[in-house]
C-alpha cells in the first residue's frame, strides 16, 4: 500500500509561476549595473586556419571602446575534463563561429562597428568534417598538443597524436564465442547530426573583475559551482574570491552546464579595469559559437539466436566532437556504457570514441547520447526482429532486462531499479498494438493514398556523474514559522524548486504559501551543490531537503524536551506545531521556536532555527579502463514511446496521431510539473526526429545558423494526441523513490516514429532527422510509390 | 521597438529570442493586435496603444488567462511566457470561442522550447469555457 500524502505527487502550481505569467523574472539580459559596459565577439568565418596576424589597433582607437582582446592577449587554457580551450583561438581556429577577438565598449552599438574594425589576416587550412576520415589514424591533427593537455585522468582516455580524444570500452562475456554461437548476426550503420538545443534565452553573462581579484559573475547557467570552480582553476583564483550569481534561466537542456562565456567577459572587465561587462549571444551566436549537440556514427552488429534471443552485441561509436572536447568526452563515456540499452546480453563489446572535427562543439543536451544512441539501437532492434520473424514486442519482451540480470558493467539490478517491461507494456497498449502490418494489408492501405502504421521504441538513461556527487541545503526558519529554503539547483524552467517546497510542506506540515524557496543561486550564499544535469535533482537533491527537514525536526525536538521535560523523541510535527505523541496537549507553535524559546519568567532556550542536508550518492565506482566494469549509475530510469503515425503515401508527409509515453519515475512528486517535463521532451525529442541539424558546406561553414533555417517544432507539430503514463516502481534511494525523468522523454521519440514508419511503408531509415522528402525518398526506393498496387 | 521597450523603459517582459521575426519572444500588442515588436521601428508606433504583460495584472490580481497559465503549468522557463501570453489574450478578445485550430495558429508564431506547448494549449482553452 502506497502511503497517502498531503503534499507530495499533487500537481501544485509552479512556486515561480506568479513571476513568469507576470513579467517579472528577471534574467540575466534582463539585468544591468552602474557603469555597464557592452561586448561582442568576433568570430572566425573559417572551420579550420591559422592566424596569421591580427590587429585591433583600429577598434580600439574608436570612441567608447574600453578594451579590445585578442587570443594573444589570453593564454590561458579552458576546459571541463580535458582542458584543450583557449578563451579566444590563439594561433589557429578550429571551427565556424569560433571567437578570435572581443571588444568592451560604452554600448552595444560601438562594440558592433569597433569589432568589425579588427582586421585578421588567416590562412586556410583543410577542414575535416567527417567523422570517420577524422578517427582516421593518418587524419590531420586538430589538437597536435592532445599528449599535454590536462585531464581528468581517472575517467578520459586520450590518443595523443590522433583526433581521438577520449575511449571508452567495455567488455563483458566473450564476444567472439557469442557470435559463433549465433544463428543470425545482424549488422547495421546508423547516422546523426549535431543539432542546437535551442533555449529560447541565449546564453548571457556580465562579469565584474574588481580590485584584488575579486569576481562577481551574473550567468544564465546551469551550474553555479562548476563555472566557479573551472573559472578559478583558469585564472588560479581562490573559490572564496569569485562569486556566481545565477538568476532565472530561460532554458538550459544541457547546454547552459559547464562554463562558457563566463571567462571572456571576465577577462574584458578585468582588462577595463573592473568595469561590469555584459555579453548576450545573439541567437547566430547561439547556434555557431556556442556548443551543439555532437553528431554521431555507429555500427552495430548483433548476434541472435532463431528464438528471439540476443547472444553478442558489438557496438562501435563514433562521436563527431568538433573542435573542443567539453561535454563529448562524457557523452562518449555514458553513451558507451549504457550503450546496450535495457538489454540483457550474454556477451557484449563496446567502442565508443570522442573524434575531434572542424565543426561547432558538441556538449551536453537533454538525453546526454542517449537520444542519439538509442535512435540507432531501437531502429536496430526492430529490424532484428524482423529478420527473425519475430514481432517486435515479443522479441524485446525476450530480452529486456529484469531484477538479477547483469548489465554491461556488471551491476547486477534490483527489486527498485525499475521495470521496463511495465513501461513497454503500458504503452504498446495504449495505442492498441497487434502485431505487425503484412505487405498485403499495405499494399491494400496504399491504394487509399494514406497509411497508418504503429511503432515502440523502449529507453533508459542513469546520470551521468562524478562518483561524489552531491547536494547541500539550508532550511531557515523565520519568525513567523514560515520557512526559506537554500539550495543551489538551478531551474532553468525544468521545475526543480517546486517539488522541493512540496517536501518540505510534506516533511514539516506547513502550508506551501509559507515555503519560500530561494530562487537566485549564488555561490557566496547558498550550500554547494555539484549541478543541475542529469535529471539528478529531485532524487538527490530531495533527499538533501528531507535531511534538512529532519535535521530541522531534530533541533526543535531538543528544545521541546527541555520545555516538557521529555525525551526528543516524543513530538510529532502536526499544523505547524510540534506535539507530544502522547500528550497532544502539549504543543508549540513552530513560531514560538523560530527564534528561541522564550519562557513565561523571560529566559530563553535554543536559537534561531537553521536545518542543514546534505546528501552524496555512496557506492560509485570508477569504470575500469580496459572492460569498463564497475558501477557508474546513482539509478537507471526505464521507459517506452509507442506511437500511430499516418503517411501520405504520394508526398512523404506524415501525421503523429498519437503518442504515448511510459516511464518508470519510481514516484510522482509534482503530476503536472512532471507532466510538462514529458510532453516538452516529446515534443523537444519530436524536433530531433523530423526537421533539427546542422548542414554545413564543404568548407566546414554552418549554414543555417537562424530560426529561418533551423527551425524548431511549433504549436502546430504537436501530434494530436499525448499520453503520459507514470510506472511507479519506487527506488530505494530516491526522495520518496523518485527517479529523474525529465530527460528521458526527449530519448527514444525518433526511433519509435521510424519503426512507426516502417510499419507503416515497409521503409528502413537509418539516418536522423526524418523528413517527408526523406520518406518520400526511401518509398521510391522501394519503388512503391504511385505504383498502382498489385496483390 | 524591442530594444526601445527593454532597454530604454525597462519594460523587461519583451524578450528578445532572436531579433528576427521568427520566435516570437518580443510579441507585445500594438492597438489590440499581436505583432514582433523586434520588427517594428519604435517611431513607426508612435500614436498606437502598446500593451504588454505587465499591464495584463489588475489591482495586483492575475488575469483570467495569467491564472491559467500558472493553473495548467503552462510556463516552465518563462522566457517565451509574456509573449505567448500577449498572442493568446489578443486572440481571445478577437475571438472568445476559438478552437484548438484556431489556438494553435494564434501562437504558431510563438516558440516555446520547454513545454511542448500542450499545457499552453490547455490552458487558453480553459479560459474559453467562462467567455460569454
Ligand atoms: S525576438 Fe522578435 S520574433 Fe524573436
Ligand atoms: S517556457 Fe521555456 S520557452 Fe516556453
Amino acid at each position: 500500500m502506497s502511503k497517502e500524502y498531503k503534499y507530495i505527487g499533487k500537481g501544485v502550481p509552479r512556486i515561480d509561476a506568479d513571476l513568469k505569467v507576470t513579467g517579472q523574472a528577471t534574467y540575466v539580459g534582463d539585468m544591468s549595473f552602474p557603469g555597464m559596459l557592452h561586448a561582442k565577439m568576433l568570430i572566425s568565418p573559417h572551420a579550420h586556419a591559422k592566424i596569421k596576424k591580427i590587429d585591433t589597433s583600429k577598434a580600439k582607437a574608436l570612441d567608447g571602446v574600453a578594451a579590445a582582446l585578442t587570443g594573444e592577449d589570453l593564454d590561458y587554457q579552458v576546459g571541463l575534463y580535458m582542458v584543450d580551450k583557449t578563451i579566444l583561438a590563439r594561433e589557429k581556429v578550429r571551427y565556424h563561429g569560433e571567437p578570435v577577438a572581443a571588444v568592451a565598449a560604452e554600448t552595444l552599438e560601438i562594440a558592433e562597428k569597433a569589432v568589425k574594425l579588427i582586421e585578421v589576416e588567416y590562412e586556410e587550412l583543410k577542414p575535416l568534417l567527417d567523422v570517420e576520415e577524422a578517427f582516421n589514424e593518418k587524419a590531420n591533427l586538430i589538437h597536435p598538443n592532445l599528449g599535454s593537455y590536462s585531464h581528468v585522468q581517472t575517467a578520459f582516455f586520450p590518443k595523443p597524436g590522433t583526433n581521438i580524444c577520449h575511449h571508452s570500452k567495455i567488455r563483458r562475456g566473450d564476444i567472439d564465442k557469442g557470435f559463433q554461437e549465433a544463428d543470425v548476426i545482424v549488422e547495421r550503420e546508423y547516422n546523426n547530426p549535431s543539432v542546437q538545443h535551442v533555449p529560447m534565452e541565449t546564453h548571457g553573462a556580465i562579469v565584474q573583475w574588481g580590485i584584488g581579484d575579486r569576481v562577481t559573475i551574473w550567468t544564465s547557467a546551469q551550474s553555479p559551482f562548476t563555472v566557479r570552480n573551472l573559472f578559478c582553476h583558469t585564472f588560479k583564483l581562490s573559490h572564496h574570491q569569485v562569486r556566481v550569481i545565477v538568476p532565472y534561466v530561460g532554458g538550459g537542456f544541457g547546454g547552459k552546464a559547464g562554463i562558457h562565456l563566463e571567462p571572456l567577459v571576465g577577462c574584458l572587465s578585468r582588462a577595463t579595469g573592473g568595469r561590469p561587462v555584459k555579453l548576450i549571444a545573439t541567437r547566430k551566436e547561439e547556434y555557431n559559437t556556442l556548443p551543439c549537440r555532437c553528431g554521431l556514427k555507429y555500427k552495430i552488429k548483433t548476434g541472435l539466436m532463431k528464438d528471439g534471443k540476443i547472444v553478442a552485441q558489438k557496438l562501435t561509436l563514433l562521436w563527431s566532437a568538433g573542435a573542443y572536447a567539453d561535454y563529448a568526452v562524457n557523452v562518449t563515456r555514458a553513451s558507451g556504457y549504457s550503450a546496450g540499452g535495457p538489454y540483457f546480453y550474454p556477451n557484449i563489446s563496446t567502442d565508443s570514441y570522442t573524434v575531434y572535427t572542424n565543426m561547432v562543439f558538441g556538449t551536453a543536451y537533454r538525453g546526454f547520447g542517449h537520444v542519439e544512441l538509442f535512435w540507432g539501437l531501437e531502429r536496430h532492434m526492430d529490424y532484428c526482429a524482423r529478420e527473425l520473424g519475430i514481432d517486435p514486442y515479443e522479441f524485446r519482451m525476450k530480452n529486456l532486462l529484469k531484477p538479477g540480470d547483469i548489465t554491461p558493467t556488471g551491476e547486477k539490478l534490483k527489486d527498485d531499479s525499475g521495470d521496463i517491461r511495465k513501461c513497454l507494456n503500458a504503452a504498446a497498449k495504449e495505442i492498441g498494438w497487434d502485431g505487425v502490418k503484412s505487405e498485403q494489408q499495405r499494399i491494400k492501405e496504399m491504394q487509399s493514398g494514406k497509411v497508418r502504421g504503429k511503432g515502440f521504441a523502449v529507453l533508459h538513461k542513469a546520470p551521468a556523474m562524478p562518483t561524489n556527487t552531491s547536494s547541500s541545503c539550508v532550511i531557515k526558519m523565520n519568525e513567523n514559522g514560515s520557512v526559506i529554503l537554500n539550495i543551489s539547483a538551478t531551474d532553468y524552467g525544468n521545475g526543480t524548486y517546486t517539488p522541493m517546497a512540496q517536501i518540505i510542506a510534506e516533511e514539516m506540515d506547513i502550508p506551501l504559501d509559507k515555503i519560500h524557496v530561494a530562487y537566485e543561486t549564488d555561490t557566496d550564499r547558498d550550500p554547494y551543490d555539484w549541478q543541475t544535469v542529469a535529471s539528478r535533482f529531485a532524487p538527490m537533491g530531495g533527499r538533501a531537503v528531507i535531511n534538512a527537514c529532519n535535521d530541522l525536526k531534530r533541533k526543535m525536538s531538543e528544545v521541546a524536551a527541555k520545555v516538557f521535560e521529555c525525551s526528543p523523541d516524543d513530538f510529532i510535527f502536526q499544523d505547524e506545531k510540534i506535539i507530544h505523541k502522547s500528550d497532544p496537549q502539549k504543543f508549540i507553535y513552530y513560531d514560538k521556536l523560530a527564534t528561541g524559546y522564550v519562557y513565561p519568567n523571560g529566559n530563553a532556550i535554543g536559537g534561531p532555527l537553521i536545518g542543514v542536508g546534505v546528501y552524496m550518492a555512496e557506492g560509485l565506482t570508477h569504470l575500469d579502463k580496459e572492460t569498463g566494469q564497475g558501477l557508474p549509475a546513482f539509478n537507471w530510469t526505464y521507459g517506452a514511446h509507442a506511437i500511430e503515425v499516418e503517411v501520405d503515401v504520394e508526398t512523404g508527409e506524415f501525421t503523429i496521431l498519437k503518442i504515448a509515453s511510459a516511464l518508470d519515475v519510481g514516484k510522482v512528486l509534482n503530476y503536472e510539473s512532471l507532466k510538462g517535463q514529458v510532453i516538452g521532451g516529446i515534443i523537444q525529442g519530436l524536433g530531433t526526429a523530423i526537421c533539427e541539424r546542422y548542414v554545413y558546406d564543404n568548407k566546414g561553414r554552418l549554414l543555417n545558423n537562424s530560426f529561418t533555417d533551423n527551425k524548431i517544432p511549433t504549436a502546430k507539430d504537436i501530434p494530436l494526441e499525448i499520453v503520459p503514463i507514470f510506472i511507479e516502481t519506487p527506488h530505494d534511494e530516491g526522495a520518496y523513490g523518485a527517479r529523474g525523468a525529465a530527460e528521458h522523454p526527449m530519448i527514444s521519440v525518433a526511433p519509435a516514429i521510424g519503426n512507426a514508419l516502417r510499419d507503416a511503408l515497409g521503409i528502413e531509415l537509418t539516418e536522423m532527422p526524418i523528413r517527408a522528402e526523406d520518406v518520400w525518398k526511401a518509398l521510391k526506393e522501394k519503388e512503391l510509390v504511385f505504383e498502382p498496387a498489385t496483390v | 521597438m524591442l530594444e526601445f521597450l527593454h532597454d530604454d523603459l525597462a519594460i523587461l517582459s519583451v524578450k528578445e529570442g532572436c531579433g528576427e521575426g521568427e520566435c516570437g519572444a518580443c510579441t507585445v500588442m500594438l492597438d489590440n493586435k499581436p505583432v514582433n515588436s523586434c520588427l517594428i521601428l519604435a517611431v513607426e508606433a508612435d500614436g498606437t496603444s502598446i500593451r504588454t504583460v505587465e499591464g495584463e495584472v489588475k489591482d495586483g490580481k492575475l488575469s483570467p488567462l495569467q491564472e491559467s497559465f500558472k493553473k495548467n503549468h503552462a510556463t516552465q522557463c518563462g522566457f517565451c511566457t509574456p509573449g505567448m501570453i500577449m498572442s493568446a489574450q489578443s486572440l481571445l478578445e478577437r475571438n472568445p470561442k476559438p478552437n484548438e485550430e484556431e489556438i494553435k495558429e494564434a501562437i504558431e508564431g510563438n516558440f516555446c522550447r520547454c513545454t511542448g506547448y500542450r499545457q499552453i494549449i490547455d490552458a487558453i482553452f480553459e479560459v474559453t469555457k467562462n467567455a460569454k
